[in-house]
């Protein structure tokens, strides 16, 4: 990465240091899991450029956009509505969790059994390297499990403008009015925020933005349907994790181009991995930047993923907003709409996300469904025993795997992907 | 045609040649700190028309011995190699220096299904070497040693670390070595019969590998829990380097 924004770095109180290993480390894991792999689709470069600059020239832009005015909204959950940060004309980002730092410092404060997405939070904070989190003029946490909503508690001693939004555990008409008043409450905070009033016409426009990139995404994910992959799995995450930080008119663009490409590869039936590679549905907790162990382990055993049933990925991604509604409090319902579709294990009980995760499993054409579970992800390791049960009456294929962000378990994974792979093959 | 199976494990190496389906030569030696040097020791003046690796060790192996050679993973090895010993095997137990697994079979021999014990040693080969060595009984001693227990103490944790302090306190208590022996063997014997109980167990035929099924205490707790008898090989750690092997004259 371009080391020319050292002063940049520094007024937003980063510690160059622990920075520059940071982003050493990530140079280097891109440039193996990324930049030395073959077949990629030639657009991967819009994608190289980003995650080239995602400290530099990304973190420019905020701060031209918070010079002009704008503000800055940073995000955890897949929950937090973009449409209404859009609609104030305020930039959405997803913040980092997706590696281990200052493990030494963050188990001062949370229990060492919490899972590495929380501490890792926790560890780019008080390291001070994730200048998206520095330059965020707002925070938002939100009560979906149990270790993040008392996370929040200790995180908001770290980050004063940390704003904790409720969420609903249950799909009833009760769950649903909560969300609609949790979603007006943010409207709320959002236009105190920007000073700016979300009018219908406004909201309407938001609401195009994040439909237009998600249904990019979506596009993305239906041409990886094809055998042989058109994309790897690696890549497609990647895509999807940029999708949190990136600006979205320009990243819809490039995505759609990128899909184009696709097409064409579709067609002269030019793959990512050979024909007849193994297909792998990857299902659970999600992967945040710079998180790529799994399915670097799985496509390095021969296989390739062609899904991610994950907050980056399908969930993320999956259905839109309703732009039929003129009013602003039409337009508000049908954003609760899409949102209260999300399948999220904290949801008790949680029946749609296995019919989505058997429907993904046969529109992908997967051989088998690889469970990733997070340790101590209650949520998902839960639901994950019986989605064994489940799935295998099927006749679907299903391993279950449970680990953090650490290398240490790279040898018994492999073993595991490759002898499941073994089998599905 | 010969060809040639060899297992890199976490404690000891196996070298299994076939010629026309007979088993010619059949080798072992510690894993030590070197396992490459190991394994190449153990194949020193062998010929071989086709090497397959397996074990924790199988990348390494390949990536430094012999660019050509292939690798399997050993679950599918001690699939190949418990059906050639036991053609009636549908589940296999093996626990070896430190990881545990249950395999289960199709009637055709193809893995369905397999558990592995986590990252940690936890009920493997490596918590009875350091029972062993805390007791002050050889390892190959420590199953007949458990044998002569007169009662049964209860160990709770299956944590090689834990368990340490575990029969520290016992023995602090003035408890019989015997007796915490048998204790240790009995919760090894317990997390093996939950892993397999996720399986359909009863009425399956069980074969029981890797080194610790040399263990005659582990035997016995075994099949008495399971109430059935257990098909233990002569020499249970040769299956994977076995499977390795058939696997390559498959292939040929």
């Amino acid at each position: 990465m371009n080391r020319d924004y050292q002063k940049m770095w520094l007024d937003l109180g980063l510690d160059l240091n622990a920075h520059d290993s940071l982003l050493s480390s990530l140079e280097t894991g891109y440039r193996d899991f990324f930049l030395n792999r073959k077949n990629r689709p030639e657009e991967m470069a819009y994608l190289d450029f980003v995650m080239s600059e995602v400290h530099g020239l990304r973190i420019k832009e905020l701060l031209n956009a918070k010079a002009s005015g704008r503000k800055v909204i940073g995000s955890f959950c897949v929950f937090v509505p973009e449409e209404i940060v859009l609609a104030a004309d305020a930039i959405m980002v997803g913040l980092c969790t997706g590696a281990d730092f200052a493990m030494a410092e963050v188990e001062k404060i949370l229990p060492r059994n919490t899972c590495a997405l929380i501490k890792s939070a926790f560890g780019f904070k008080l390291s001070k390297v994730c200048p998206f989190l520095e330059a965020a003029d707002l925070v938002v946490g939100e009560n979906t499990c149990d270790g993040k909503k008392k996370a929040y508690e200790q995180f908001k001693q770290l980050q004063p403008n940390l704003y904790v939004m409720d969420l609903p555990q249950q799909k009833t008409d009760i769950g649903r009015e909560h969300l609609q008043s949790e979603y007006q409450r943010f409207l709320t905070a959002v236009e105190q925020l920007t000073g700016v009033e979300i009018t219908a016409e406004r909201l309407r426009h938001g609401i195009d933005l994040s439909n237009k990139k998600r249904a990019a995404l979506a596009r993305l994910a239906r041409l990886r349907a094809a055998d042989p992959a058109p994309i790897s799995g690696l890549d497609a995450l990647l895509i999807n994790q940029v999708a949190f930080y990136d600006d979205p008119v320009r990243f819809t663009g490039a995505i759609n181009k990128l899909c184009d490409e696709l097409e064409v590869r579709i067609r002269n039936r030019s793959g990512a991995a050979p024909d007849g590679a193994p297909r792998i549905l990857l299902s659970g907790c999600p992967m945040a930047v710079p998180n790529w162990k799994i399915p670097w382990l799985i496509e390095k055993a021969g296989a390739v993923v062609v899904g991610e049933e994950s907050c980056v990925g399908e969930r993320g991604c999956r259905n839109l907003v309703a732009e039929t509604g003129t009013s602003r409090e039409e337009l508000m319902a049908a954003i609760v709409d899409r949102y209260f579709k999300i399948d999220c294990a904290v949801f008790t009980p949680n029946p749609e996300r296995e019919s989505h995760i058997v429907e993904m499993s046969r529109a992908l054409k997967a051989d088998g469904v690889v469970h990733y579970g997070l340790q101590f992800c209650q949520p998902y390791i839960i639901e994950s025993m019986p989605l064994e049960d489940r799935l295998q009456k099927q006749d679907i294929n299903f391993l279950r795997i449970e680990t953090d962000y650490s290398m240490e378990d790279v040898g018994q994974l492999q073993t595991r992907l490759e002898a499941f792979i073994e089998i599905i093959s | 045609m010969r060809c040639a199976g060899i297992d890199l494990g976490s404690r000891t190496i196996e070298v299994v040649i076939i010629e026309d389906g007979k088993v010619v030569v059949s080798r072992q030696t510690e894993t030590g700190f070197s396992p490459v040097e190991q394994a190449e020791k153990l194949l020193a003046g062998e010929h071989c028309d086709r090497l397959l690796a397996t074990g924790y060790g199988r990348h390494l192996f390949a990536d430094t011995y012999d660019r050509k050679t292939e690798t399997v993973t050993e679950i599918k090895a001690v699939a190949v190699g418990t059906r050639f010993m036991f053609s009636e095997a549908d589940l296999i137990l093996d626990i070896g220096g430190q990881d545990a697994k249950v395999i289960a079979l199709m009637p055709g021999g193809r893995v369905s299904k397999f558990e592995m014990n986590d990252r940690c040693a936890a009920g493997t080969g490596k918590f009875l070497e350091l029972t062993a060595m805390s007791l002050g009984f050889p390892l190959d001693q420590l199953g007949q040693e458990a044998l002569k227990a007169e009662k049964e103490l209860q160990i709770n944790s299956m944590c090689a670390v834990f368990a340490e302090s575990e029969v520290t306190s016992l023995i602090g208590r003035g408890e019989n070595r015997h007796d915490i022996a048998f204790g240790l063997h009995r919760a090894i014997a317990n997390r093996a019969v939950s892993m397999l109980k996720r399986f359909p167990v009863a009425g399956a035929r069980i074969a029981f590998i890797g080194g610790v099924a040399i263990n005659p205490c582990v035997c016995r707790l075994l099949e008495e829990e399971l109430q059935t008898a257990l098909l233990v090989p002569a020499n249970p750690q040769m299956v994977g380097a076995c499977g390795a092997a058939l696997i390559a004259a498959q292939a040929i």
